[in-house]
């Protein structure tokens, strides 16, 4: 890599490449603010930051529409923020309260929404990749013309439930497209000390899924793929596969020494962050100003404060409810 | 109305009403379709319900029991049929971490409303990778619901008000009752999933069992009638949440308990009920309670070890004579 920006055109409406630059603008800050507060001891747990990965959320989940579903990962802040899910209700969860998203059951790693289909949250590695299979079984037999949106790290596709779920969802022609989130590491193993077969798009393939492989720190590029495979799975019902290529800034969690990778890999990936990316290409293109940018992160930062006020001043649930939401109330 | 049947017939019938009664309600499963289901149960719906409701799956216990609880959270009403429940473990991690867990890690706002059925159980000289008891294990867990019916109108009626649940079921079908012939008696129809039912009564000493377990601890009631001891036989039918009450109930009538049970005693469903007497009805009793479960080995393939390592009629009346010093 040069270092150097490359200043494509954004190809696409210009209100539509300023949504996408807010969105990632605000997973930055609102993630931001979660480690700092990670550090004041008041969200607790394990946190697992998207920083730098923010392309891929904010552009995938831009070429969805509110009847699709979602199901992510531990790392599923952004995607919930992008999805609709308010600040306030991430917070909220974040911080344990009942107010939050899963009424402060899940915290950081299970963030859920029934109102925008976002199912989640999974923090066990691949486990989402069947449910998101079964997703859109329901939604084929209902003949409800969604798209279930599957996210997943490519450590994901070393367990069986990657290579059992596509090999359903392409079996039974379902309405599922798989977004694999490379990030090159699976906690702390690089996908080549860990894989046989670091083709991620070939994997797909044997399952017979149309295959794309996308550079996940562009915005531009992650929604063109995403919408064209969206609308292919929506016009076919049949299964897809999207590798983007991304890159995790911060440590996999708060708890994580970095001993795997070099400084020298993780500033070189920075300088192709999503935000500086598509900042600068708007900029040449004159459709944002410094100005505008400002404004821009300002009203982001605004939220988060406003999140974090609206957490804090949320109550705690009382314990009396402890054994609530097991079962179905009688 | 009270022709002979079989256990195999009435679970049979149970789903074909349940496909019948709602378009949400699908099978899928290894070998549920084209083959007719590993033990029959689902024999002719292939061709009568077609393949979208009737779906056979791959090996693939782990996608598509998940793929069921998927299908449950988008608002169907899957039935999946898991071979045995020797194989339920390789889709562990979704009944466990997923099924039981959604609604309360999203605070209340998923329902889960999924009927996952199994064989369970030895007799059958299938060693020991078919011929467990792990129903013990799932009835740990909060957020499912387990169920063993043992007789012919729970195999009927049980189904029924599973489906109508709105949380994952687990339904246990051992697997030497599939061919018991009998007839029904029309209790099916007011099937429950809550409560124990006594199918003895007696006054001496209770005897706690269910599944597979409930015919050899009836025949061992019979034997001890003949030599003068009433038992009352508890079948519990539901393992999770368990019906105490009927149990309690029962040991502060008798004063006695026996449980029988084909998992392993080393942390079993029987030490679960024996804790629970303890807990709660220690002052009700008149003995040191007692367990009849399957001894400390993987099924073996002889037949002679097989019938050495599971409870058996003769183990239970040997154990309850004891219990009442007659032996």
């Amino acid at each position: 890599m040069s270092g150097v920006i490359p200043l494509k055109p954004v190809n696409l409406p210009r209100e539509l490449a300023l949504k996408l630059l807010t969105d990632m603008v605000r997973i930055r800050r609102f993630e931001e603010a979660c480690a700092r507060l990670y550090g004041d001891g008041r969200i607790r747990g394990f946190l697992h930051l998207y920083i730098g990965e923010e392309a891929v959320a904010v552009g995938a989940i831009r070429a969805l529409t509110p009847q699709d579903a979602i199901v992510a990962t531990y790392r599923e802040h952004g995607h919930a923020l992008t999805r609709g899910v308010s600040a306030n209700a991430i917070m909220a969860e974040m911080f344990g309260k009942q107010t939050g998203c899963s009424h402060g059951r899940g915290g950081s790693m299970h963030l859920f929404d029934a109102a925008t289909r976002f199912y989640g949250g999974n923090a066990i590695v691949g486990g989402g990749l069947p449910l998101a299979t079964g997703l859109a079984l329901a939604d084929k037999l209902q003949q409800k013309h969604a798209v279930t949106a599957c996210f997943f790290g490519e450590g994901a596709m070393a367990e069986g439930a990657f290579h059992e779920s596509l090999n359903l969802a392409a079996l039974w022609q379902l309405p599922v497209v798989f977004f694999c989130e490379n990030n090159l590491y699976a906690m702390g193993t690089a996908l080549a000390r860990s894989e046989s077969q670091t083709d991620l798009c070939a994997k797909a393939a044997a399952y017979q899924l149309p295959a794309l492989r996308v550079d996940g720190m562009d915005v531009v590029a992650v929604h063109e793929a995403a919408r064209t495979a969206v609308q292919t799975v929506r016009d076919t019902g049949k299964p897809y596969f999207v590798e983007f290529q991304t890159y995790r800034f911060r440590a996999h969690s708060m708890f994580d020494a970095e001993l795997y990778r070099d400084k020298a890999e993780v500033e070189e990936w920075k300088k192709h962050g999503p935000i500086h990316n598509l900042t600068g290409r708007l900029k040449v293109m004159a459709w944002l100003t410094e100005e505008d940018f400002q404004t821009i992160d300002a009203e982001a930062l605004r939220e988060v404060d406003a999140a974090i006020a609206f957490a804090e001043a949320s109550p705690w649930e009382p314990v009396e409810t402890l054994t609530r939401d097991v079962y179905a109330a009688p | 109305m009270n022709a002979k049947t079989t256990y195999r017939e009435a679970l049979r019938e149970a789903h074909r009403d349940a496909l019948l009664a709602d378009p949400r309600v699908f099978l899928m499963g290894e070998d549920v379709g084209k083959y007719g289901g590993s033990y029959a149960v689902s024999k002719g719906f292939f061709e009568e319900f077609g393949a979208d409701r009737i779906r056979d799956t791959p090996l693939s216990e782990l996608a598509f029991v998940g793929a069921g609880i998927g299908a449950a959270l988008g608002g169907m009403r899957p039935i999946v049929e898991v071979m045995t429940v020797n194989f339920s473990l390789l889709a562990l991690d979704q009944i466990v971490n997923n099924a039981a867990t959604l609604r309360h890690m999203s605070g209340g706002q998923f329902s889960i409303p999924l009927v996952i059925r199994m064989t369970t159980g030895a007799g059958r000289q299938l060693a020991a990778q078919h011929s467990h008891s792990f129903e013990g294990w799932y009835a740990h867990v909060p957020g499912l619901k387990v169920l063993a019916p043992a007789t012919l109108d729970d195999a009927r009626g049980m189904l029924a008000p599973a489906l109508a649940d709105p949380d994952p079921v687990l339904i246990f079908e051992h697997a030497l009752l599939y061919n018991m012939e009998g007839e029904l008696t029309g209790y099916w129809k007011h099937a429950d999933i809550r409560k124990a039912s006594v199918r003895r009564a007696g006054t001496q000493v209770s005897l706690i069992t269910y599944g597979g377990s409930l015919w050899k601890t009836l025949d061992a009631a019979q034997e001890l009638a003949a030599q003068g001891i009433d038992a009352e036989v508890i079948d519990l039918r539901v393992l999770r949440p368990l019906d105490t009450e009927t149990i309690l109930s029962s040991v502060s009538k008798t004063h006695r308990a026996v449980v029988i049970d084909e998992g392993w005693k080393t942390g079993s469903l029987a030490a679960e009920i024996c804790t629970c007497i303890a807990e709660e009805g220690f002052y009700d009793l008149d003995a040191p309670l007692a367990r009849v479960c399957t001894e400390e080995v993987p099924i073996p393939y002889p037949k002679h070890l097989e019938d050495a390592a599971l409870p058996q009629t003769p183990k239970i009346v040997a154990t309850v004579k004891r219990m009442l010093g007659q032996s």
